[in-house]
């Protein structure tokens, strides 16, 4: 079986240094369950020619609000610059910037490894509960395990199996993560336009 | 049982429930029900709407900004799908950068040929997303009500800018039970930006202590109706204030605080007093890469107030000290209650000694030559002369718009339309048909060059079929003037591809019927410009302009605003690119 090449796998984006004051920053952004958001969101990316390391869009806990989770190399100024420009659009309901600090991080991966050559290396099934991951399924052919972590415990496991050159698939799902703070920014933003809605002022110019 | 009526009738009523009157569009496959029922709402009892036909779909849509421009009001363009919608798009993109409100309407095959690649579908909200403020597909009948409403909410509050509404032809023939919506509430969307109190007290106290204060007023004291709130703030603290293109009518020219237009070719005191100004209050204006030259040396020694009500302008190209986020015709208020009266006549005297030096080395030279060829700046100042400021600016795109911006005059609110952000050649023509119908009463005057007079000539025939009444100066130099200006100051005076073989316009006007004149000799400009301004409807009038007349004061592209040149100077090495 040919070893996957390390070089198709993405570094462990936190362990690059990057000139110029650039850092790795995990934007948030909550929007409305409409067709084409995503695309919008990305645009804000893609006109600036700054690649998006991971993306993760899913529905949020509160019903018809979906949640992005982007992560990206640039300075604390872009991050600025983007996030007040995601938000600008329409539907979008509101867009946070972070810092890894900031928050608490997961990513899952999943595995298929040759069950043969696992058999024959009793080393795979030691790295496998050395680096805390699961088997979810076995059979004659493949098993599918499972580990969930930061990015750096799950390419340190992918990396030791792969030198064993037992690794057929390897999936990573992109970053999730949930804030540190205290407060639930969207939520107040949520009911702070709830109220406005019922005051609906005209506008000042209008 | 409710009466039902199809899609296309509903988007009548929703269209008249905004208060649209003037329609500027063009019809095909996918939009023919629509025209179908425009065809009732256009004459006899249901009349409510004045369809304009254009002759290209572009032309719709920089009518429908023209038209926006001078009423304040929102401008419509209706079109077919595909091809039809496709040429929208540089009138869209213009729209957005220049926050114009306009509503495009654009046919789309139904619903179940999308993505099938049928005959003239095209993913119009796909292409139209990045360009636009709000684009939507209206799917179904029931949706119009809803769409029409929100779309007209979200181009006229707030920021204004263009939506786009792509109306699949199902949606068009399904019959639906219609009740009028209002949309005036989107949460995710905050048009009005609550003012934060504390910003407008650190602003005062900035602007309190400020010996050299400088605003720089933007469109959006126009598009806020702020024009009373800024002349009582600037009064106030007697602060000076300098003009962006597009704001060139948010403050009277004849103001005595008004010092004149900012930017590569605005005024020459103006610009290198922003960097000896020590607070910046900027109002409604974006900090174009054209006003601010390089950002690496921009009023670096200014502590800079940013007045706007789009949060995301806030340190966008300019490192701001105090943002004021919110709408002008409310911040301006505030922040004039927190200032105290000043006097800064000193700091306002610094400025006349510069303004003396382009006035005697530009100025006069541009508009009261003696000799040689007719020039722009004569034409324009000819032309502002007789219409005493009560005329309508459009211009095109190049020399004849920065000669036009410079050298008009703005006493009135509304009176300028010009493609600021996107620079479109090709935009006045079609703008200036717009124009017409948004102001009917007054006067449209439409400068153009020889290259953008030809980029959306076809409008002529709109202007024909229509009898409207737009003044068409052609300032014909035979060659693609801005451009080869630049070729001839940055890259070695090799006019690649500048110079224009033009057609005989006097033939042209005489098919569409338009009166026409031209003027070679400066001894017969007034009479012709007078002539021009008396006879009713659409007049085009050529004037013979020398082929190497530049544009001036000018900073070069990437150079600091101190930089900026009275004169042409000698070749300079060619330019790398870049700004």
């Amino acid at each position: 079986m040919n070893k996957i090449p390390s070089s198709q796998i993405h570094s462990t984006p936190s362990l690059i240094g990057r000139a110029g004051g650039e850092s790795l920053y995990t934007i948030l952004v909550f929007s409305e369950n409409l067709a084409g958001i995503l695309n919008q969101v990305t645009a804000v990316f893609t006109r600036r020619q700054i690649n998006i390391e991971s993306l993760n869009v899913c529905a949020s806990s509160t019903p018809g609000v979906h949640k992005y989770t982007i992560t990206c190399y640039c300075t604390e100024e872009m991050v600025k610059v983007l996030k007040a420009q995601i938000e600008k659009r329409i539907d979008v309901l509101q867009a946070r910037f972070y810092t890894d600090d900031e928050i608490f991080l997961q990513e899952t991966s999943l595995l298929k490894i040759s069950t043969p050559a696992a058999m024959e290396n009793p080393e795979v099934c030691r790295i496998v509960r050395h680096h805390g991951a699961r088997i979810v399924e076995v059979n004659p052919t493949y098993m599918a395990v499972e580990k969930t972590g930061t990015t750096e415990d799950i390419l340190s496991l992918f990396n030791a199996l792969n030198s064993l050159d037992v690794v057929h698939q390897f999936a990573r799902s992109g970053r999730i993560c949930i804030t540190r703070g205290t407060r639930e920014e969207l939520d107040e933003y949520l009911e702070e336009r709830e109220r406005e809605k019922e005051k609906t002022l005209p506008p000042p110019s209008l | 049982m409710e009466q039902k009526i199809t899609g296309s009738e509903a988007l009548m009523l929703a269209l008249k429930g905004e208060g649209v009157k003037t329609i500027f569009g063009y019809p095909g496959g996918s939009i023919m029900p629509v025209y179908d029922a425009l065809y009732d709402y256009t004459r006899g009892e249901k009349k409510a709407f004045d369809h304009i036909l254009v002759r290209h779909e572009q032309g719709a849509t920089h009518a429908a900004e023209g038209f926006a421009r001078v009423s304040g009001e929102v401008g419509v363009a209706i079109v077919t799908s595909g091809p039809g919608a496709t040429n929208t798009l540089t009138g869209v993109a213009d729209a957005m950068i220049d926050s114009t409100p306009i509503v495009v309407i654009a046919g789309q095959v139904p619903i179940t040929a999308l993505g099938t690649d049928a005959f003239q579908e095209v993913d119009l909200v796909g292409v139209a997303q990045p360009i636009s403020k709000w684009s939507y597909q209206i799917r179904h009948a029931e949706d119009i009500a809803w769409a029409v409403s929100r779309a007209f909410f979200i181009a006229r509050s707030g920021r204004p800018g263009p939506v786009v509404l792509d109306f699949t032809k199902n949606a068009q023939t399904e019959l639906v039970a219609f009740k009028a919506e209002k949309v005036d509430f989107v949460r995710s969307y905050v048009p009005y930006p609550k003012l934060k109190m504390n910003h407008v007290q650190e602003a005062a106290d900035l602007i309190n202590q400020a010996e050299r204060p400088l605003a720089l007023v933007g469109q959006g004291v126009e598009l806020g109706n702020a024009q009373d709130e800024l002349i009582a703030f600037l009064e106030k603290a007697d602060i000076p204030a300098g003009r962006t293109m597009l704001g060139l009518c948010a403050l009277p020219s004849d103001h005595p605080l008004n010092v004149g237009m900012l930017g590569m070719h605005g005024n020459y005191a103006v610009n290198l007093k922003e960097q000896e100004c020590d607070v910046l209050i900027a109002i409604g204006m974006r900090f174009s890469d054209r006003v601010t030259g390089s950002l690496k040396t921009y009023a670096k020694q200014a502590k800079v107030i940013h007045l706007d009500i789009d949060k995301s302008e806030m340190n966008k190209n300019v490192k701001v000290t105090v943002p004021v986020v919110g709408d002008c015709k409310e911040s301006l208020p505030a922040l004039t209650a927190l200032i105290h009266k000043a006097d800064h006549s000193a700091w306002r005297a610094s400025f006349k000694p510069l303004d003396e030096k382009e006035r005697t080395r530009v100025i006069e030279p541009a508009i009261h030559p003696t000799e040689g060829p007719l020039l722009m700046g004569e034409v324009v100042n000819a032309v502002a002369e007789q219409t005493k400021g009560d005329a309508v600016l459009v211009t095109d795109v190049g020399q004849n718009q920065l000669f036009a911006t410079r050298y008009f005059k703005y006493p009135k609110r509304r009176s300028l339309c010009t493609s600021g952000g996107l620079g479109t050649m090709g935009y006045g023509m079609p703008a200036a048909i717009g124009a017409t119908f948004g102001a009917p009463g007054r006067t449209v005057c439409c400068f153009m060059g020889d290259g953008g007079f030809q980029m959306c000539i076809e409008e002529l025939g709109t202007i024909m079929e229509q009898q409207a009444p737009v003044k068409m100066i052609l300032m014909n130099n035979n060659y693609l003037g801005n451009v080869r200006q630049w070729q001839d100051m940055f890259w070695n005076r090799r006019k690649s591809f500048t110079r224009m073989m033009n057609p005989c316009y006097e033939l042209i006007a005489k098919g569409y019927g338009i009166p026409y004149e031209a003027v070679t000799d400066r001894k017969d400009l007034a009479a012709a410009v007078a002539k021009m301004l008396a006879t009713a409807g659409p007049y085009i009038l050529e004037c013979a302009i020398r082929e190497d007349d530049d544009v001036l004061p000018m900073t070069p592209p990437g150079k600091s605003v101190e930089e900026m040149q009275l004169e042409t100077l000698p070749p300079a090495p060619p330019y790398k690119g870049g700004e």
